[in-house]
Order: C-alpha cells, then sequence, then structure tokens
C-alpha cells in the first residue's frame, strides 16, 4: 500500500466510523423511550449493530496510523470539528416519525453502498461490509415498515411523517459527493463511489414514500459539510454528552 | 375441599407444575400475577437506571455490552408479561397497574445511578441478587414462571459476571476509578439486600406463597445465601466491605451481619425513594408519547384488513 493510499484508506476508514458511531449513538438514546417494548429491543439491536461497525471501521483506522491510537482514541478523544460523519446521522431524534425517516434514509444508502463496499480491493473494509450487509437488510425492512404504517396511518402519523421527509431531504444530497481523497480510493478500488447511487436512492426511497402516501420533495435545499468537520450544532453537544466519561478519567481502562 | 382442589394440591406436593389450563385456587392465580407482573416491571423500570449511561458509556465496548444488557432486561420484561397474561391478564392492564402505583417493581431501581461504576455494580449486585432468588425460582409451581426462570437465569448470570468484570477493572484501574467503585458499592450494597424483601416474619405473601411452592425459599435464606457469596468477591476486588458488623459464624455455617434500615426499606417501597417519581414519570411519558404511533400502527392495520378483505370478495 503507498504512503498516499494508506493514508487516505485511514481517512475513509475514519469517515465510515464516524457515520456509525453518531448514527448509533443517535438509536441508542430511544432505549427506553419507545412507544412499547418491542420497540425498545429492535432500536436496541440497530443501535448495537451501529456501535459494532463503527468500532470495525475504528480498529482499522487505528491499526492504519499505527500511533499507538486506539478505537475508543478515535470515538472519544476527537473535537466535533474534527468529526466527518454525514450530517444526516447527527441530527437529533425528534420524535418517533422523524428517527425512522432518518433511518430509512440511511438504510437505503446502505443497502447500495455496502455491495460496492463488498466489491473493494481492501479486504478489511470488504469483510465489514459483508457482516454490514447482513444487518442493513432487517434495518431496512424494519424502517420501511415503519414510514409505510406511520405514512398511511392516521392524520396525525402522516402530517408528522411529511415532516420528517421535508425537514431530512436537505440533508441527505451530500452523502453522494466524492472529494479528492475518495476520488483517489475509488479510482484504486477501494472505495464506494458514492455519486453513481444516488439515482437508485432515489427510486428507492419514493417507491417507500409513495406508497405511504407521502410526498417525495423538490430538491429545493441542500446542506453541506459533514465530511469537511462543518457540522450542524447537535454534533457538540452530542458529543459532549458521549464523550464526559471517558476524557474525565484520562489514560484510563474501562 | 372439591376434587379439583385436592388435585392442585396432590401436584403442588408432588412437585408437579401447574399449567395454565389446570384449575387452580383464585388466589394462587391472583399471588402469581401479583409476583410474575412484579417482577415483569422490575425488568422494565430496570432499564432506567442503566439506560442512564448507555450515552455516557466510557468505551465502545462497554456501550455495546451495556447496550446489549438493557436490551436483554427489555426481553425478559416480554418475556414475562406473558407469562403472566397465561393467567388471564393483558399487558395493557399490567402497565395501567405500573403506572398508577397499584403495581410494585423491585425498589433497587428507584435508586440513582450516579456514576459509570453504579452500572458496574448494577451488574454484579443486583443482577447477582436476582439470580439468588430466581434461582430458588426456578422451582416455582407454575410452570410457564418456572421456565421462564431458567431461560432468564442464564442471561442474569451472564450479566451478573460482566458487572463484576467492570467493577474489577475500576477496581484494579486508576485510584480515582477504585474509589468510584468503592462508592457505588458503598452505595449498592444495601439496597440489593433489601431485594430479598423484608424479614420473613414481616412478609405479607410469604407465607401462602411458600405453601404453594410459588416462593420455594425464605427472604431470609435467600439473602444470607447472598451475603456469605458476596464476601469473597469483593475481597478480590480489594475493596472494603460496606458492613463493618460482618462476622463469620462457626456454629451457623454463615457470616453474620447487621440489620439493614427497614425504615428506608419501606420509605422506598412506599414512593418516597430518589427516583420513585422519575421512573413512573419517565414510563408515562414513553408511554403516552407512543401513542400516536400505536394508534398509527392499527390504524394502518386496519386499513390493510380493509383492502385485503375487499380483494377477496
Ligand atoms: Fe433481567
Ligand atoms: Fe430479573
Ligand atoms: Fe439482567
Amino acid at each position: 500500500m503507498s504512503d498516499a493510499i494508506k493514508a487516505a484508506t485511514l481517512e475513509y476508514a475514519t469517515r465510515l466510523g464516524d457515520d456509525s458511531v453518531v448514527l448509533g449513538h443517535r438509536i441508542s438514546e430511544w432505549v427506553s423511550y419507545g412507544p412499547f417494548l418491542e420497540e425498545d429491543i429492535a432500536y436496541g439491536n440497530v443501535a448495537l449493530d451501529y456501535i459494532g461497525r463503527a468500532r470495525m471501521f475504528y480498529t482499522y483506522a487505528a491499526e492504519l496510523a499505527d500511533d499507538g491510537r486506539t478505537e475508543d482514541d478515535f470515538a472519544y478523544m476527537r473535537s466535533d470539528r474534527e468529526y466527518r460523519n454525514l450530517l444526516l446521522m447527527e441530527m437529533p431524534k425528534g420524535d418517533f416519525a422523524y428517527s425512522q425517516v432518518r433511518q430509512l434514509f440511511a438504510d437505503a444508502y446502505y443497502t447500495l453502498v455496502l455491495p460496492e463496499l463488498l466489491q473493494s480491493k481492501d479486504e478489511t473494509l470488504s469483510a465489514i461490509a459483508a457482516k454490514g450487509i447482513k444487518e442493513t437488510k432487517y434495518h431496512l425492512r424494519r424502517s420501511r415498515d415503519w414510514v409505510l404504517r406511520l405514512g398511511d396511518g392516521t392524520e396525525e402519523s402522516h402530517k408528522r411523517t411529511q415532516k420528517a421527509v421535508d425537514a431530512l431531504w436537505g440533508y441527505t444530497h451530500e452523502m453522494f459527493d466524492m472529494d479528492e481523497t475518495e476520488q483517489m480510493l475509488a479510482d484504486a478500488g477501494i472505495a464506494v463511489d458514492v455519486s453513481k447511487l444516488r439515482d437508485a436512492w432515489h427510486k428507492m426511497v419514493s417507491d417507500v414514500l409513495i406508497e405511504a402516501t407521502l410526498t417525495v420533495p423538490e430538491d429545493s435545499w441542500a446542506v453541506r459539510g459533514g465530511r469537511t468537520g462543518y457540522h450542524t450544532e447537535n454534533l457538540g453537544h452530542m458529543l459532549t454528552e458521549m464523550q464526559i466519561t471517558h476524557r474525565s478519567y484520562p489514560g484510563c481502562q474501562w | 375441599m372439591t376434587p379439583e382442589e385436592q388435585n392442585f394440591l396432590r401436584k403442588i406436593e408432588a412437585e408437579e407444575k401447574i399449567e395454565p389450563k389446570d384449575w387452580m385456587p383464585a388466589d394462587y392465580r391472583k399471588n402469581l400475577i401479583r409476583q410474575i407482573s412484579q417482577h415483569a416491571h422490575s425488568e422494565v423500570i430496570g432499564m432506567q437506571p442503566e439506560g442512564n449511561w448507555i450515552t455516557r458509556a466510557p468505551s465502545l465496548r462497554r456501550k455495546a455490552v451495556l447496550l446489549s444488557k438493557v436490551q436483554d432486561e427489555a426481553g425478559h420484561g416480554l418475556y414475562l408479561y406473558s407469562a403472566a397474561e397465561t393467567l388471564g391478564i393483558s399487558r395493557s392492564e399490567m402497565i395501567e397497574q405500573l403506572q398508577t402505583g397499584k403495581a410494585k417493581y423491585s425498589s433497587i431501581f428507584n435508586y440513582p445511578t450516579l456514576t459509570w461504576a453504579d452500572v458496574a455494580a448494577i451488574g454484579w449486585l443486583v443482577d447477582g441478587a436476582a439470580i439468588v432468588n430466581q434461582v430458588s425460582l426456578q422451582r416455582t409451581s407454575y410452570g410457564p414462571y418456572a421456565r421462564g426462570m431458567i431461560r432468564i437465569c442464564k442471561e442474569e448470570s451472564f450479566h451478573q459476571r460482566q458487572g463484576y468484570e467492570a467493577m474489577l477493572a475500576l477496581a484494579k484501574g486508576s485510584p480515582e476509578q477504585k474509589a468510584m467503585a468503592q462508592d457505588a458499592l458503598n452505595r449498592f450494597y444495601w439496597p440489593a439486600l433489601m431485594m430479598f424483601g423484608p424479614h420473613d416474619s414481616a412478609s405479607a405473601h410469604s407465607q401462602k406463597s411458600m405453601e404453594w411452592k410459588i416462593k420455594r425459599e425464605t427472604n431470609d435464606d435467600l439473602r444470607q445465601k447472598f451475603i456469605d457469596q458476596t464476601v469473597q468477591q469483593i475481597e478480590v476486588l480489594g475493596l472494603d466491605h460496606p458492613d463493618a458488623n460482618l462476622k463469620w459464624n462457626e456454629e451457623r455455617g454463615h457470616y453474620d451481619s447487621s440489620d439493614l434500615n427497614w425504615d428506608e426499606f419501606w420509605s422506598v417501597i412506599n414512593g418516597n425513594g430518589h427516583c420513585n417519581r422519575q421512573r413512573i414519570e419517565h414510563h408515562v411519558a414513553a408511554h403516552e408519547e407512543g401513542e400516536w404511533v400505536r394508534d398509527a400502527m392499527a390504524a394502518y392495520n386496519e386499513k390493510k384488513r380493509a383492502k385485503q378483505a375487499q380483494n377477496a370478495a
């Protein structure tokens, strides 16, 4: 592995780890707050999958960095300006409709991204993708079912769900942006060229929204910045909570 | 005595399980519903004090372990609600009883989790105490409850080991971590002992429950078992035992120990602990916020059914 590729892969694994830990954390905020017990269990399941995935990406990043850092250094010792997750993942949990719509957007995204990542020439990334594909099948089934129920449920649930779709839509565009780092890795057969997945994602999500009697928003606005560390105000608060214990006792083992 | 009653008592005597369709005295049923639903509520309310640390867990590994534990507890709650339902009460009735204070849950969950070490202490001591109780309940006379206990105990022992291991990491860690561990032990040791309930002489439900073999061992015997098994665990951690009066009694073959603060016990049972109000409010708030979701689900299912009926016609 050339130094440039190695550095880019480290960055890439960190980004994917950031996506996973931030989304996993957000989902975990639902535990004991779900609409019924079965949902607490389901949320726990999905959160666990994402935290597990974050650990795999970070462990690989730490291995590439080879500077003594561990998975926890990546998760707990970086500030929001250093985090590189997609903005969609950091949005607050909101109400149940908001969380399920975000989940549908994310699950559809991973349904497309992970099979591509499975083809990566990088064996570690490919192996992480293989595990994620199985999990994502279950995640998508769940978020799809919920968006259908909520969209086509009562007047209130329909209203809440449409509101969530409209509020989150503008954060989905950056999911398909490529920058120099990812382009270089994509050319080397390592990273996924996400710019090619936008149409398929749009179709997949639109099909669900339409079946749920919801309106697919126009592409009238877009907020970008996750991959450059230009975040919403939400991430700082999330990391403050997530990192408080770890940072309060520097250098400790847990 | 009716033949049904005779048959019931014969089964109890012969250690045969009572099954949902069997005849049983009304009081036996009532007693069981009270105990199983209380157990289910404990699993569910117990998600809160530990859930309090999911978003602040100190490492990714601990976060995953905790998430998975809390998820197990939710599963136990679900399983126990189903066991209670075999006795002719619905989950929504039980939830209402919980929320209106008619049904109780284990008082241990009314103590606050103030530091990360509290999560470790709960896994170790609270799940540990629960196991002592539940191992005994594996022989309870009601079939679905006994089978539930066998299944649940396996996971509880896993939780207990993980909790102890987390405690060990703290006790062998930095001075600050060790102090945190000691503090958690000092606070959770006594309420953990109270989990076994009042002295047998003061226990309202004990005697009948023992006769019917719903309960298999007395509160005090189970508590003694837990006290005895915990001594060495505290030693290995290198922490100070919270009970200054703990002393081996050669004659009894058990440790003698301080009596518990029963005023505190009754005060917390009666709703006046640190977190009683918070726990119920949390449960009610989540339940109420979830109402529109449950309504949506019902409406959607209804539409689907109507459509299917139309297609079939
Ligand atoms: Fe449990
Ligand atoms: Fe339990
Ligand atoms: Fe447990």
